[in-house]
């Protein structure tokens, strides 16, 4: 199989065929539209190799993330980055190479920090091995990470080795009534403190928050912090991970309506894009650091606005605008970006355009 | 050597005190960390701002003039060695903190503010910067970045990479490169990563933000004694297993043991082939929770001795042994030759079985001090660099320990990075395919090579020189390289 996914990368390579990269399909809307013939990692599947002692997992970029989680939770281990399935049948490959994470991120780290190595497949069909199975490696460059959130642009990734952690024993959800600053002041001032914080969530004036650790400390936590137990807060975590609730279905609401996501310093204050939804279009995830946000406003403003609040905007469920959906990059690091890309993929054959337009 | 013309251009960028050429003021930067790597650099600049940074480099590129950049000078791979006709380009003057912002928890410094000193300037706010390098007094966050360093922590906060946000860099050709923010991604390629961990090969960095964390409540150590290394190296295994992650697990062997003790007194049992020292912090009951489960797996694991340290005087005085083992073991021997490979925890018996072998072989005595939470291995060879051959004895054994690394599945540099010292053995971690891409990287960035040439990266014809040869499924690599 890695030798059809290689031979088949090599003829678009000589035939300047440009390829879909396509695992699940659970991401096709995420990134610019791109053109080609789908080249698809779904038959590419199995768990290679996983220690539960070393905290290392290795499997093909094919294989299910449902299966990989179910496996893992057998040992009371997690993928602690949470990555997010959109209600599809997401793969590994897919979610390494969309780098996207979910609420568990701020208070454990990011999909690119539970990566220590892949293989993959760049634009010219050689494949290449970078990074390893340990959790301290300085030689080389550290390409694995180059890949996560690259959409696929440098190379197929046929194989991720990952970090896992130990499931919390035990997890609690509270609830609290704050208007909008003051739970941006409460995410961040608790985030400063020794708490077991690990999820926190902000919506139509509720402070939603995950406490994780050994139950005594989770007890301690609850008491020290107040609120509202949640009941079935596992589900309501779930749907906001995988974006199942209607907030998110822009196709539900009028045709100009987009979701944009809006990435700023978690102390941020309230932003003021103005809004036909009023207050109940926006979700703030992530401490702060990451605003929904359901808005019909030019790409313009709403990457001004993130700019001045110490982010950047990317266009996550709508149509996209000329110059893409993500904000576009300085001349500097356009540049370089342009580089890399004729390095690992010289005839622009893999996911061309998906990050950056013109590539 | 560099041209007077040259030097004039490159005088006139700077005051007077920030350009040193004279021999007696060269001396102290002929080596980093690494001492036994030597060369007394041409010129060295100190700039005072990032816009003589970039006027430096400017002026370099347009010469054609290769630039070394330079941090603290602690590293341990001779990463920041003067190379001959370059401009070694120090950034220690650049040690100023310019923000800090203890509720969005971030402080923005510039490269030559040490590492523990971040920690210092934010303790007030009940926050500190995770990443703690055996050498923090004094090594900086722009080297912290370039060499992605470590510490005894990282297997619960991570490395550098996982705690810094941003970075303000320049490129050979004086262009700015802003990467990253203050939220917590950006568009585009992670550049974050890649500059982390580059060794001054991509670009120079002149700002870094860090994140901060809240000090934990309580940290406690819980020391445990093994008649046997492999048994050790089990428990290490299985306490992770029971779902602890330790934000600290060191393993020292026999001869570190001895002489650490003999060292600083710090009161570990002699009568032991391995002691583990398992540090865990956090709130208070997760602390209490943890070390009743950690001093249970050790007991079923077979230690002989079990202790928890009963003060926060006790847990410093277990630590001061573990902290103080490189020197303890220096005083056992004229020098010692520091190594840092990483392997998967379970090859851990295999490999001290096969450096004991190694260390018979050669006649040189070797002692191990191990990040066992992380597998990341220290073996210290002892040697007498006045004995002749000795040195080269020294680093021989080194690269085969290193090998060892990559043959069971790890890699020849854990923390310390490649620079010079470990490049021959880059060809046995890495196949021509890997190498060359790793140089496209390099020639995205730096298409002239100026940036600390020679280092990080071997050139693919000396791999073959060299013989150090990437073994794979019995293949030789660089097959279509010539072999002199």
């Amino acid at each position: 199989m890695l030798d059809t996914l290689i031979e088949r990368i090599r003829a678009a390579h000589d035939s300047h065929t440009p390829l879909i990269i396509e695992g699940g399909g659970s991401k096709t809307f995420y990134g610019n539209p791109d053109e080609g013939e789908v080249l698809s990692t779904r038959k590419f599947t199995g768990v290679i190799d996983y220690q539960p002692k070393e905290l290392v997992l290795t499997a093909r970029a094919g294989t299910p993330l449902a299966e990989i989680e179910a496996l893992l939770a057998e040992q009371n281990q997690m993928l602690a980055f949470e990555p997010p399935h959109f209600g599809g049948p997401a793969t590994l490959g897919g979610s390494i190479a969309a780098g996207l994470s979910g609420p568990r991120r701020p208070y454990a780290g990011a999909a690119r920090d539970f990566v220590l190595g892949v293989r993959m497949i760049d634009g010219t069909g050689q494949p290449l091995r970078f990074g390893g199975q340990v959790i301290k490696n300085v030689a080389g460059y550290d390409v694995s990470r180059l890949m996560v959130g690259a959409l696929g642009t440098l190379g197929l990734i046929t194989d991720v080795s990952l970090k896992e952690l130990p499931t919390p024993a035990a997890e609690t959800t509270l609830q609290f009534e704050f208007d909008e600053a003051t739970a941006i002041a409460r995410m961040n001032q608790w985030a400063g403190q020794p708490q077991p914080l690990s999820a926190t969530s902000w919506h139509a004036g509720l402070l939603t928050v995950r406490l994780s650790g050994a139950a005594s400390a989770v007890q301690a936590a609850q008491a020290k912090l107040g609120g509202e137990a949640v009941k079935d807060a596992a589900a309501f975590w779930q749907r906001l991970r995988d974006q199942t609730t209607p907030f998110f279905d822009t196709r539900s609401s009028s045709s100009n309506q987009c979701l944009w996501r809006l990435a700023v310093k978690p102390t941020a204050l309230p932003l003021t894009v103005s809004n036909r939804l009023g207050g109940d279009a926006q979700w703030i995830e992530w401490g702060g650091a990451v605003r929904w946000l359901v808005s019909d406003r030019p790409a313009a403003t709403l990457r001004e606005a993130a700019r001045a609040a110490g982010g950047h905007a990317t266009l996550f469920r709508g149509n996209a605008p000329a110059d893409g959906v993500f904000t576009p990059l300085a001349p500097a690091l356009l540049t370089l970006h342009r580089n890399l890309k004729q390095r690992f993929d010289p005839r622009g054959i893999l996911n061309h355009g998906r990050m950056v337009p013109e590539f | 050597m560099l041209s007077p013309a040259f030097l004039s251009k490159l005088r006139s960028l700077l005051p007077p005190h920030c350009v040193l050429n004279e021999r007696e003021d060269l001396l102290p930067f002929e080596s980093d960390g690494l001492a036994a790597y030597r060369n007394i650099p041409d010129v060295v600049v100190l700039p005072e701002s990032e816009a003589q940074v970039a006027a430096i480099l400017q002026l370099c590129h347009a010469s054609k003039v290769a630039v070394v950049a330079r941090g603290a000078g602690t590293g341990l791979a001779a990463g920041a060695l003067p190379v001959d006709g370059a401009v070694l380009l120090v950034l220690a003057k650049l040690n100023r903190i310019k923000a800090i912002d203890p509720l969005a928890r971030t402080a923005v410094v510039e490269p030559g503010v040490r590492n523990l000193a971040i920690s210092e300037a934010v303790a007030e706010h009940g926050l500190y910067y995770a990443p703690d390098p055996s050498s923090q007094i004094a090594c900086s966050i722009g080297g912290n970045v370039a060499e992605n360093s470590g510490g005894v922590h990282c297997l619960k906060y991570g490395l550098t990479v996982h705690n810094i946000l941003a970075l303000r860099a320049w490129t050979i050709d004086g262009q700015l490169l802003e990467i990253g923010n203050e939220s917590l991604d950006a568009p585009g390629y992670d550049f974050l990563a890649l500059m982390t961990g580059s060794e001054g090969m991509l670009a120079v960095i002149t700002e870094v933000t860090v994140k901060l964390l809240p000090r934990p409540q309580r940290a406690q150590v819980v020391l445990a004694a093994f008649d046997d290394v492999a048994k050790a190296g089990a428990a290490v295994g299985n306490i992770i297993a029971a779902g602890v992650i330790p934000a600290g697990l060191e393993m020292m062997d026999r001869l570190a043991i001895q002489a650490a003790e003999a060292f600083v007194h710090a009161g570990y049992p002699l009568d032991c082939e391995a002691l583990l020292l398992c540090e865990v912090d956090g709130v208070n009951e997760e602390v209490s929770a943890d070390i009743y489960t950690v001093r249970q797996v050790l007991e079923a694991s077979g230690a002989i001795e079990v202790r928890t340290a009963e003060s926060e005087e006790q847990r410093l005085r277990f630590w001061a042994g573990r902290k103080a083992a490189f020197p303890a073991v220096g005083r056992l021997s004229p020098d010692y030759y520091c190594m840092d490979g990483t392997i998967p925890r379970a090859q851990l018996p295999h490999v001290l079985k096969r450096i004991s072998e190694m260390s018979t072989e050669c006649g040189l005595a070797v002692a191990n001090v191990f990040h066992a939470g992380d597998g990341n291995l220290h073996p210290l060879i002892l040697f007498d660099a006045n004995q002749p051959g000795e040195l080269a004895k020294a680093e021989n054994f080194g690269g085969r320990i290193l090998e060892l690394c990559v043959e069971v599945g790890g890699t020849i540099t854990g923390e310390h990075g490649v620079g010079l010292e470990k490049i021959k053995q880059m060809c046995t971690q890495f196949a021509t395919p890997e190498l060359t891409r790793f140089h496209d990287v390099k020639a995205a960035f730096d298409p002239d090579t100026l940036l600390n040439p020679g280092k990080a990266v071997p050139e693919l014809h000396r791999c073959a020189e060299w013989g150090a040869m990437h073994v794979h499924g019995g293949q030789l690599p660089h097959p279509e390289l010539p072999r002199f």
